[in-house]
């Protein structure tokens, strides 16, 4: 469990790329459909290289997020840091699974991070679909395999953990 | 686990700090300018894509735009020098009246870099910061009307909240009657929405709204919306006025920013307060 140079620049650039796909202008019906990226690559990164991530890293990862989107400064930072804490709790128990069991477990922890933004978003008193609650996690769910998949052939390539 | 408390207790902190005061100005804008290349990086291949289109266009095209375009200079220029007229005379008898005028505001255009992540919020990222001058509280415009403000600055770009944002209000008058009142977004819709008229207020479909310059905010005189539905409820003690907005807020790439020709006192405090006292 070494953390290597090249590891953490391969470890940094996925969770830009996850950034720059954030901020990558969708059409408005697409909105809600957004998959939450860097939940997703953090998710990955977490269970596959706990050694590189934690509850930091999802937070300043978070803070990012905030300013990108124009949220409250701390609202995606709470969210995230709390996905790495689980995932990184449970990386052992999820990093045997079948690829679709995991995607099942990134379902709930997608679903953990929106209910606490949305709810964020609901303290300030703006209005907030009830559809938005699941469409980002079943979509990030679908997406899992494939995220799985290259980040993956990322982690041998440069030996990640 | 105690890293994560620590964590939680600090995102609580920030958030509260950050939605009552605006203390955090510095550090959003430090942040901001970190993801700036981000955002550059993400416009870069719809930048490229709309030069190749401008550049591959037939020269056909381009001779019947500029044909069109020289039209429209042709009437701009007309209607420009009767206004040019109109505006010295108006400051004539202004002088006469001594009051004093507001003619001569400054503009800038600006780009969209990104728009709504967030479909609860109607914000958009605009290519000019606090390096081109800008400043939180002024006003965006397009050739059709108001847009919104700007709400952060950083050095290279700045943020703006849209006038169809949840939290954004704005001081308008009837151009048909002179009522004034605010419009209100309402999220998710290319819409807003008259607060706090009386059933019986005299608006009517089609009236259009300018803005009345009260909140010190916005410059007086721009055009903001058209109403599009009025219902008066018996039952309740206000009247429903939806507006549609003039300004073509979602299909914009070029912004105007405006400065007021006179600074205003009122540019530190709170967007939403300052608009809504009206």
């Amino acid at each position: 469990m070494n953390t290597t140079r090249t590891g953490y620049i391969a470890v940094t650039l996925s969770l830009v790329v996850a950034l720059m796909l954030t901020a990558l202008p969708m059409p408005a019906w697409a909105a809600l459909w957004r998959p939450a990226w860097v939940a997703l690559v953090l998710i990955y990164w977490c269970m596959a290289a706990p050694a590189y991530t934690g509850v930091v890293m999802g937070w300043v990862l978070g803070l990012f997020l905030d300013v990108l989107a124009g949220t409250l400064l701390g609202q995606h930072a709470l969210a995230l840091a709390l996905v790495a804490f689980v995932a990184h709790r449970f990386h052992r128990q999820v990093r045997v699974l079948p690829i679709w069991q995991q995607a099942v477990s990134v379902f709930g922890l997608v679903f953990l991070y929106q209910v606490l933004n949305l709810w964020i978003t609901g303290i300030q008193g703006m209005p907030v679909l009830a559809s938005a609650y699941w469409s980002s996690p079943l979509i990030s769910m679908l997406l899992w395999p494939w995220v799985y998949i290259v980040l993956r052939d990322l982690r041998r390539r440069y030996q990640v953990a | 686990m105690a890293r994560l408390i620590a964590v939680a207790v600090v995102s609580v902190v920030l958030m509260t700090v950050d939605h009552r005061a605006q203390h955090l100005e510095a550090l959003r804008s430090v942040l901001s300018t970190l993801v700036y290349p981000l955002q550059v990086a993400v416009d870069l291949p719809i930048q490229a894509g709309n030069w190749v289109a401008e550049n591959f266009s037939s020269r056909q095209r381009l001779v019947s735009d500029n044909a069109r375009l020289r039209e429209n200079q042709f009437l701009l220029d007309a209607k420009l020098e009767k206004l040019a007229d109109l505006e010295a005379e108006n400051r004539r008898l202004r002088n006469l009246l001594d009051s004093s005028a507001k003619v001569g505001e400054r503009v800038l255009v600006a780009e969209l870099l990104s728009v709504d992540m967030d479909p609860y919020s109607r914000r958009i990222v605009l290519n000019k910061g606090a390096r081109d001058g800008v400043e939180v509280g002024q006003s965006l415009i397009d050739s059709n009307g108001v847009m919104g403000q700007v709400v952060h600055v950083a050095p290279f770009s700045s943020n703006a909240l849209l006038i169809t944002d949840p939290s954004h209000a704005l001081p308008v008058q009837n151009h048909r009657s002179g009522l004034r009142s605010l419009a209100v977004g309402i999220g998710p819709l290319n819409q807003l929405e008259l607060a706090h008229l009386p059933n019986n207020a005299d608006v009517r479909i089609g009236d259009v709204l300018v803005t009345s310059g009260l909140g010190g905010r916005f410059p007086a005189g721009y055009p903001v919306g058209r109403i599009v539905k009025v219902e008066r409820n018996r039952g309740r003690p206000f009247a429903t006025v939806t507006v549609q907005p003039s300004a073509r807020l979602e299909r914009n790439r070029e912004v105007l920013l405006v400065w007021p020709a006179q600074p205003d006192e009122a540019s530190d405090t709170m967007p939403t307060h300052a608009e809504s006292a009206e």
